[in-house]
Parts: structure tokens; sequence; C-alpha cells
């Protein structure tokens, strides 16, 4: 995935928040990132400082929950969770998995002064 | 005519950020984002920064939004037009240079007057549109500047000028990368990755993500499998272990060799949005 496009989104969802909810400076964020959503956290980290500059989100900690990944197994049918993508089935071992969560992207919530 | 200035030649849409990098990126709906300049669209940032009294306290506001929630919403408007409309949009997506704007030729030649249109994705050049255009059919130009893929606003205006018939194909090309494009929701019906015999067996297990979002992979420059010891197996069984549920058919551009699969893979999707 492209970091700098989602902190780009990020950014957007902020400030739209920041007319709603009238804020001027975020503390903290923290983001629910699935297991497969393919996101670099090194990536992220290095983008937030560079697209957050001189917006309310300017100097925000990031916080990142990892979400587990979760996949459908094609040998023996059964939703299964997974570490790595690649990982076989820990029910069958089969390895025809197709992943059903973890590719989510989310801000959970934020610390606004 | 270009329904924005007037003029008759096919605008270009023109991405490249103005101020800002990547801001016209997921930028917002409802404001004016682009400022026409002639044949170029230039995408811009929206609201300018407002001050808000300052509050004291620090205070925990729950988001729970989607990072991607306004290009999700921008697709989802897309799509419906596109329902609406009957108009199977597919969003094709591959590493540059593996031959989607030589299948895109190839295949409007072979619809004959079935009616379709082509949006272009690239950073920079009209060389593609103008190799579409070159086919008699109608296409759009997006220039997306910096930006690595198109996003479900550039579509969307682009789409806007192209008003693609009912009953009608619309073909999307989208920039070359096997990255991003897979997180990008443009309102199409499905995602068709190609993969040339000339890039490696490897490539669906490289950058799963991508294949793993498409309904069909389409292994093309078959007629170079003999000279690069290509094995069409193994492109299959690693496409099918990162997506068990995907399609996928051979086929040579050059030759023509599996080009009838490939018209009847279009042919009843379209007949299914009837
Ligand atoms: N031998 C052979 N060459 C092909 C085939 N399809 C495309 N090519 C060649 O591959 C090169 C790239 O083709 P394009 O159609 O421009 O590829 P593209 O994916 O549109 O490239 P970008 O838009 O730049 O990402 C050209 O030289 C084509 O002639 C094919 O089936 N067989
Ligand atoms: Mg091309
Ligand atoms: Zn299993
Ligand atoms: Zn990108």
């Amino acid at each position: 995935m492209h970091e700098m496009s989602l902190v780009e989104g990020i950014r957007a969802i902020v400030e739209d928040q920041s007319h709603t909810h009238a804020f001027t400076r975020v503390t903290r964020l923290r983001l629910e990132i699935g297991r497969f959503a393919g996101v670099e956290k090194q990536a992220l980290e290095f983008a937030w400082d560079e697209v957050m500059r001189g917006c309310v989100a300017e100097g925000a900690k990031l916080e990142i929950i990892v979400l587990p990944g979760q996949a459908m197994c094609f040998d023996c049918a059964r939703m299964i969770e997974i570490n790595d993508r690649f990982d076989p089935c820990p029910l069958c071992g089969g390895g025809k998995l197709l992943p059903q969560g973890g590719n989510e992207m989310r801000i959970k919530d934020m610390e606004v002064l | 005519m270009c329904a924005v200035c007037g003029c008759h030649d096919v605008p270009t849409f023109d991405a490249k950020p103005a101020m800002l990098p990547f801001a016209n990126v997921l930028a917002q709906p409802a404001k004016p984002l682009f400022q026409n300049d002639k044949h170029n669209y230039h995408y811009g940032k929206g609201a300018a920064e407002v001050s808000v009294p300052g509050m004291s306290q620090a205070r925990l506001i729950e988001v729970e939004t989607a990072i991607l929630s306004k290009n999700d919403a921008l697709a989802a408007g897309n799509r419906r037009v596109l329902t609406a409309l009957r108009v199977l949009a597919l969003n094709l997506v591959s590493s540059p240079g593996s031959g989607k704007t030589t299948l895109l030729c190839r295949t409007i030649e072979a619809l004959g007057d079935a009616p379709l249109a082509v949006i272009e994705g690239d950073q920079q050049t009209s060389n593609d549109a103008d190799r579409i255009r070159a086919t008699g059919a109608k296409a759009i130009q997006i220039n997306t500047g910096k930006g690595c893929h198109l996003d479900a606003q550039m579509v969307g205006h682009a789409m806007d000028d192209l008003r693609p018939r009912p009953n009608s194909y619309l073909f999307i090309e989208n920039v070359g990368n096997l990255v991003c494009p897979a997180g990008f929701d443009l309102g199409e019906d499905a995602k068709v990755a190609i993969l040339s015999v000339t890039e490696g067996e490897d490539k669906p297990l490289k950058y799963p993500d991508i294949f793993t979002a498409a309904k069909l992979a389409i292994l093309t420059k078959i007629d170079l499998a003999p000279h690069c010891d290509a094995d069409l197996d193994a492109y299959d069984a690693n496409l099918r272990r990162v997506n068990p549920k995907i399609d996928i058919l051979r086929l040579s551009s050059r030759t023509g060799e599996g080009m009838a699969g490939w018209l009847d893979w279009l042919k009843t999707h379209l007949a299914a949005k009837a």
C-alpha cells in the first residue's frame, strides 16, 4: 500500500473532524490496521511527519493497533486466523487461503485539545 | 465537445498536485477541488484552515472511520451510475509494460461496433489515449503527476465527460503499478490483472494484494513463453495460491491466440449487467 496516500487520507479526515468537533490540536491518534493491509509501520511513520506538518495533527503521537488476519480455507472450508499471508491453514494444513478480514485501515480515535 | 470548457479536444486530466504532494488523493467531494485551465484539470487542496477557539482540556473523539472512506464513497457513487446504465466497467491493473494498452487496442478492434469507452491513467503523456483514439474509440487520458494510482474522484470526472452509453464497456487502464491500485476502489465491476510471461512466475506471491483483489488474471504475451522458459502452469498455481477464486485466461495480443476466450468473458459479464 502507498503509505503517503494513506496519511493524506488521514489528514483529510482529521481536518474534517477539526471543523465538526472544534479542536485545534491532535495529541494522539490511534489507527487500526489489519495484518494483511500491507501497511509498513516505518513507512507510515515517515510519511506521517512529512504530511502532517502544518496541520492540526502536526506532532501528534501515532499508535497502531494491529488487527488479526482472517482467511477462508478452500481445503477445509473453515474460517481461520493466521499471522502471515502465506501461513498454511492451522486446522488442515491447506495452502489455498482467501483473506476475509485483515485488510482494515481505520482511524479508531484521537485525543484532541 | 468538452463538457467543461466547450472546446473540441478531449481534455487531459492533470492531477498534478498544485501545492501539496498527493493533495489530489481523497480530496473532499463536496467542494470545488480543481480549477479548469483550458484543457487541464488541476487537482488542488480543498478548504483552508479554519481557526477555532482552543479547548483547555484534552478529550477523546471516537472516529471509527476507514482511511479510504472518501474514496470508497466516491467509488460507490460511480458504481451507482454504472449500474443504472448497465455499463461493464473493468479496472485493468498490471506492472508497467505488461501489455494493457496493446490488449485494449486488439480488444476494441475485435469488439467491432460494440459501444465502449476508455479511461487511460499514466503519470505523464497522452500516448496511451492517443493509441486508443487511433482505433476510433473514445478515450480520456488522466495524468496523475506524482500519483501512482487512479482514484475514484478522477474516474468520476472522466465519466462525466465520457458519458458512457447504456449497455456498453468502460475500460479503465490504471497506472502501471502492482501495489496501491489494489486498495483504491474506482467503482468498477472487476479488477482485471494483466501479467505477462516475461515478468516471472513468482509475481503473484510478491504482490499478492493486487491478485487477491482481481476477479480475472490474464496471462499475456504467451507467444514469448518459449523464448523465456516461462512455466505457464506455475503462473496459474501461484495465482490460485493467493486467490483460489480467480479466473485465469492465457492469450497473446500479438498473435491473437486466446483472444476468443477473453471476448467470451467480456460478453458474458456484460450480459450479466443487463
Ligand atoms: N510479443 C508480445 N509483445 C506484446 C504483447 N502485448 C504487448 N506487447 C508489447 O509489450 C510492450 C508494452 O505494451 P503496452 O501495451 O504499451 O503495455 P502497457 O501495460 O500498456 O504499458 P504502460 O501503460 O506503460 O504500463 C510493447 O512493446 C508491446 O508491443 C504480446 O502479446 N506479445
Ligand atoms: Mg498502457
Ligand atoms: Zn483448512
Ligand atoms: Zn499509489
